[in-house]
Parts: C-alpha cells; sequence; structure tokens
C-alpha cells in the first residue's frame, strides 16, 4: 500500500522535528536543532525494520520515492519565493558579506577533506 | 478567464505544479540546446526560479518573490518549508545510514569549522565598513551564517531593525551563492562522494543552498548534504548570541 510509505515518511518527519524542536528548548534557543536529520534517521531506522520484518513492500517504497523525486522541484519553487529582489539590491556590504565567505568555503573545503578525512591523503 | 483566475486562487498550491512543471520544461530545453547538456537541465530549472522570485520582488515589492502574486501563491506554499522539509527528509530513502554513521564526526568537524568561519569573515566585512558596535557586528556575523541566524541573533542582542534586515538580506544572498556555485566548483574541490557531501553541507549550513547546489551538482549527495546542513541553524542560533557576542563585547 502506497499510503503506508507516506505515512512512515511522515511520521518521521514530525517525530524528527519534534525531537529538533525539544532539543533548541532544551538549549534554550527559539530554532529547531537538526530535525531534518533527526527526521531522516527515523526515516531510515523504520525502513530498515520493516526491511527485515519483510513488510517493506515496493508500493511502499514508491510511496517514499515519489516525494523524494519532488525534492528538485520543491527547491525550484522555494528559490521562486526567494527574496531574491532585496537580497540583489540592497547594496554592496549584504552582496559581499554573503558572497565573499561562500568563497572562503569553497577554498578551505579541500583542506579540511584533506585534514580531516584520512582516505583523502596522498 | 475570471472563472479560471478565480479556480487557480482556490486551488493555488495544484497551480503551482503546474507553473514548476513548466519552469522545468524550459530549464530543460535551455540546457539542451543552450548548454549543450553542459549545465543540467535541474541546475538551470534552479537559476530560472531565481529570476522568477527576482522578477516578483521587482513587480510586487513583497517579500515572497514571485509567491507574491495572488496568482502565483501556490509556488510559495510548494517552495515553503514545510514541502522542503518534507522532501529532504524522503531522499533519506536512498542514503546508507551506515556511511552517515562512520562520516559524522567528519560533518561535526565541518559544521564548527563552518559556523567559525562564516561568522569571522561576515564581523571582518562588516569591520571594514566601518561598523564597531558589538551588537550589530554580531548581528552580521550571524546573518553571514544563515538568514534565521541573523534575525534571531540580532533580537538576543538587541540589534537595529535596519541591521537585522541586513543580516537577513545577507543570508539570502549566500543561499544564492551557494546554490549558483556548488554545480560549477563541485569537480575542482572534489565534492562527488557522499562523506565530501556531509562535510560539505557542514561547512555552507544554508539547508536551502546546499539542498539546491547539490540537487543540481549530483541527487544522490543530497541527503548526506542536508543531514549536517540541518544542525548548522540551530548551532549557529546558539553560539552567536552567547559565546560570540560574549567574545566580541571583549573588544568592542
Amino acid at each position: 500500500m502506497t499510503i503506508y510509505g507516506v505515512a512512515l515518511l511522515a511520521l518521521a518527519f514530525i517525530l524528527g522535528q519534534w525531537v529538533g524542536v525539544l532539543l533548541g528548548d532544551w538549549l534554550g534557543i527559539q530554532a529547531n536543532v537538526g530535525g531534518v536529520g533527526f527526521a531522516m534517521t527515523f526515516l531510515m531506522l523504520g525502513k530498515e525494520w520493516l526491511v527485515q520484518k519483510n513488510q517493506m513492500s515496493p508500493e511502499m517504497t514508491g510511496g517514499i520515492a515519489f516525494w523524494s523525486k519532488m525534492y528538485i522541484p520543491v527547491v525550484i519553487a522555494m528559490a521562486a519565493s526567494l527574496n531574491v529582489k532585496s537580497a540583489v539590491s540592497s547594496g554592496s556590504l549584504a552582496l559581499i558579506a554573503g558572497i565573499i565567505p561562500v568563497l572562503a568555503g569553497f577554498l578551505i573545503f579541500p583542506w579540511i577533506m584533506k585534514k580531516f578525512h584520512p582516505r583523502y591523503h596522498g | 478567464m475570471d472563472k479560471l483566475v478565480e479556480l487557480i486562487g482556490k486551488n493555488g498550491l495544484i497551480f503551482g505544479f503546474v507553473v514548476i512543471g513548466f519552469v522545468f520544461i524550459i530549464g530543460d530545453i535551455l540546457s539542451k540546446t543552450v548548454f549543450r547538456s553542459k549545465i543540467p537541465g535541474s541546475a538551470v530549472s534552479i537559476f530560472l526560479g531565481l529570476v522568477l522570485g527576482y522578477l516578483g520582488g521587482l513587480w510586487t515589492d513583497g517579500e515572497k518573490g514571485i509567491s507574491d502574486l495572488s496568482l502565483f501563491a501556490g509556488v510559495g506554499i510548494l517552495g515553503g518549508s514545510m514541502f522542503r522539509d518534507f522532501t529532504i527528509v524522503a531522499t533519506a530513502l536512498g542514503a546508507n545510514l551506515e556511511l552517515i554513521r562512520k562520516a559524522g564526526w567528519l560533518g561535526l568537524v565541518s559544521l564548527l569549522i563552518g559556523i567559525i568561519l562564516f561568522f569571522i569573515l561576515g564581523v571582518s566585512i562588516a569591520f571594514a565598513w566601518g561598523i564597531r558596535d558589538a551588537a550589530s557586528l554580531c548581528t552580521i556575523g550571524a546573518g553571514a551564517c544563515t538568514y534565521i541566524v541573523g534575525p534571531i541573533t540580532g533580537a538576543a542582542v538587541g540589534a537595529s531593525s535596519e541591521v537585522i534586515a541586513l543580516s537577513i538580506a545577507i543570508g539570502v544572498v549566500k543561499t544564492i551563492a551557494v546554490t549558483i556555485f556548488t554545480p560549477i566548483a563541485a569537480k575542482k574541490i572534489g565534492l562527488f562522494s557522499p562523506e565530501s557531501a556531509m562535510a560539505f553541507g557542514g561547512i555552507m549550513g544554508t539547508s536551502s543552498g546546499v539542498a539546491a547546489g547539490l540537487a543540481a551538482t549530483d541527487p544522490k549527495l543530497v541527503p548526506y548534504g542536508a543531514v549536517t546542513a540541518t544542525f548548522y541553524t540551530g548551532v549557529g542560533c546558539l553560539l552567536c548570541p552567547s559565546l560570540f557576542y560574549l567574545i566580541l563585547t571583549f573588544f568592542f
């Protein structure tokens, strides 16, 4: 049943976001700390458990796979709903403080991979 | 025609699917013809999305891009945080939990380096612009992290509303920059494996930018980037208005 897959995804989403909000609350900040990450972990654990019990049917996987394929269209919709105009036109400080650190991030990235990920040595 | 507009108004989200489908067709055609398939259709489509966002702001003076036009309100629902997070979580279907566990510490290290790097550079650039009070510097540094860390920090340290608006703009510029530069730079910086995507998500942080940039690079990497990027805003909101602000007050 396709709905079982969608329901599993939705349940993992709600539980994960809940943990994120609770963690934020506990740390005393008004933000969701890692809700998406927790939700992803719950989904993967739930899937593994069902696979082991032989309860994960192809239709069920399809119910989740559909939403994962909708991801890029959602990102396009998100890009179209950003305040691009004010970002571009709010002066040189906004542009420079937004872009320079990103370029620095790209520059430092290979160094971090080399330094902290042994497989990339040499 | 009036009936159609009324119908679309009532079924905004459904019309949003039509609009995005249409954007994707144009992006795909442009990718195949103008860019001879060197830039993937999804990357061109995401860029077209940004153009629509710009035009929306130009026409309406609103804050939510094209979705401020009532006809396109559904695009805003489709591109809102609910669907964004829901579909990102769904990408975990293809992710390997063992891989994420193994690269967890790499993600954590890059998360901390990323937040510190962006904060320090944001503060330094604001300083170079002649800003000298700790609250404004801290808010701008936080805005260089993400457009959510900026206003939350600004509110916490008591920055002016102009500075808070500026910090949001900086964060949005960052999201756009990561979206556009990631597919261009991916090969050169060695961004191709799940581990590298996790480190990348930690350094760049902006969930929207990392997710969009990786989607345009290689959709298989999205869940790995997202799993670390999702902690960035939270940890940023934790560190910026507290520890980082405290350190800044020693100097200013």
